[in-house]
């Protein structure tokens, strides 16, 4: 063998070694990734964005509203303060129709529209503007669902979410939330807040990874409408597509998940 | 030895005041710490399934950084099962899996937590399981 013919063989061996090397790698990894580590409960409810629609028309009473509140408050252990209104946190609450939608009240209104509290929740917007401003990503938008979840882990306290949220849809704990929580009422499936961070409405992420629906869609009767936005077949798609619905101040770009029928 | 006596007065009352914390912690900082297993809800298991998610040696040495990556991967990723290397599948969850057989957090978190003085956050937000009198 002469030296040309020697370095032709053992470039030609080292390239086959290194392939086979990343080869062997690459199905070793795969095989370790389905024996152990994390994966996603099967049972899961999946969309590629998920979306509430308020049928407004079936809030009849003040009842039908607070069986809807009571249920995500107590199934979010959110404390209920009432000895200084500033520190209120809430997840779900109504307020009147020309605060929920600013710049379309209109002269004259319906009475039954102008008197009727809506309810009001976080929007969990396709662009929302808490998300951009978070300087720990303690507030951030799920790729796989749409949701704008919170991190409690990473929040920081520094409220920059709530002065950037244009429907003041996050709380912040001034105080320990801890003592305002009745002891019957703690569901102990569901961590507390502490002092200093800021939370708000998560869609109910650790219902629907269990095949459940929101809490409060479930309290509704019918009237909250919960679905995926991107599935033309989808029960909110539906009801979108039949009846004519408003989302809160549109013309901020924020493009929320939450629609309102009338 | 100029001033002997007065050197000698001031060793001792330097070495009584360096000995005070000894003193004072009494025996308590120098006893080992023994983390408790036999809550109602591990003894109810069968002897074969009174195992924990990982070996027990891995659990001691790597609980914390296990417990960082579960949280990232259910409260960021949305994954929320475990499976272990025996095959077996968790839900990861400090307060719905770990704590449903460690119901016992002081006597078996906070004992070596408190003899090696570090102090997580955990139980700021998590509510800690109610502890029964064995």
């Amino acid at each position: 063998m002469d030296r040309r013919e020697f370095i032709k063989i053992a470039g030609i061996s080292s390239i086959f070694g290194l392939g086979g090397l990343t080869a062997f790698g690459t199905l070793k990894g795969k095989l370790e990734a389905s024996q152990t580590g994390p994966s996603q409960n099967p049972q899961a409810l999946k969309a590629k964005r998920w979306a509430m629609v308020i049928d407004t028309t079936k809030f009849k009473t003040a009842e039908d509203f607070q069986r809807c509140i009571d249920a995500c408050h107590k199934a979010h252990n959110v404390p209920h303060i009432t000895d200084n209104i500033k520190h209120e946190v809430k997840w779900m609450w109504t307020d009147t129709y020309e605060h929920v939608f600013p710049g379309v009240e209109d002269e004259y209104l319906a009475e039954k529209v102008k008197e009727l509290p809506m309810i009001v929740l976080c929007n969990h917007c396709d662009n929302p503007a808490c998300v951009r401003v978070c300087p720990t990503k303690a507030t951030f938008k799920r790729k796989s669902d749409g949701i704008v979840m919170m991190d409690m882990h990473r929040c920081i306290g520094c409220r920059f979410c709530m002065a950037a949220c244009p429907y003041g849809a996050r709380s912040f704990n001034y105080k320990d939330p801890r003592p305002y929580i009745k002891e019957e009422d703690i569901n102990h499936e569901f961590p507390t807040r502490m002092k200093g961070v800021v939370e708000k409405c998560t869609f109910c992420y650790e219902r629907l990874v269990k095949g459940l629906m929101p809490a409060c869609v479930e309290a509704s009767n019918g009237a909250l409408i919960f679905g995926d936005l991107e599935d033309p077949n989808s029960e909110v798609r539906k009801i979108l597509s039949e009846r004519h619905s408003f989302r809160r101040r549109p013309e901020l770009g924020t493009r929320p998940s939450v629609y309102y029928l009338f | 030895m100029y001033n002997g006596g007065k050197i000698i007065i001031g060793l001792i009352i330097f070495i009584g005041i360096i000995a005070l914390p000894f003193v004072f912690s009494g025996k308590s900082a120098s006893v080992k710490p023994e983390p408790k297993l036999d809550t109602p809800e591990i003894l109810k298991l069968p002897e074969n399934e009174r195992k924990c998610v990982e070996s027990k040696e891995y659990m001691i040495r790597e609980h914390m950084k296990m417990l960082n990556q579960w949280r990232d991967w259910v409260v960021r990723d949305g994954l929320t099962i475990y499976t272990s290397s025996s095959g077996k599948q968790y839900t990861m969850s400090l307060q719905n899996t770990c704590m449903k057989c460690h119901s016992n957090k002081s006597k078996f978190c906070d004992e070596c937590h408190n003899y090696t003085a570090v102090k997580p956050y955990c139980w700021d937000c998590h509510i800690k399981p109610k502890e029964k009198e064995l």
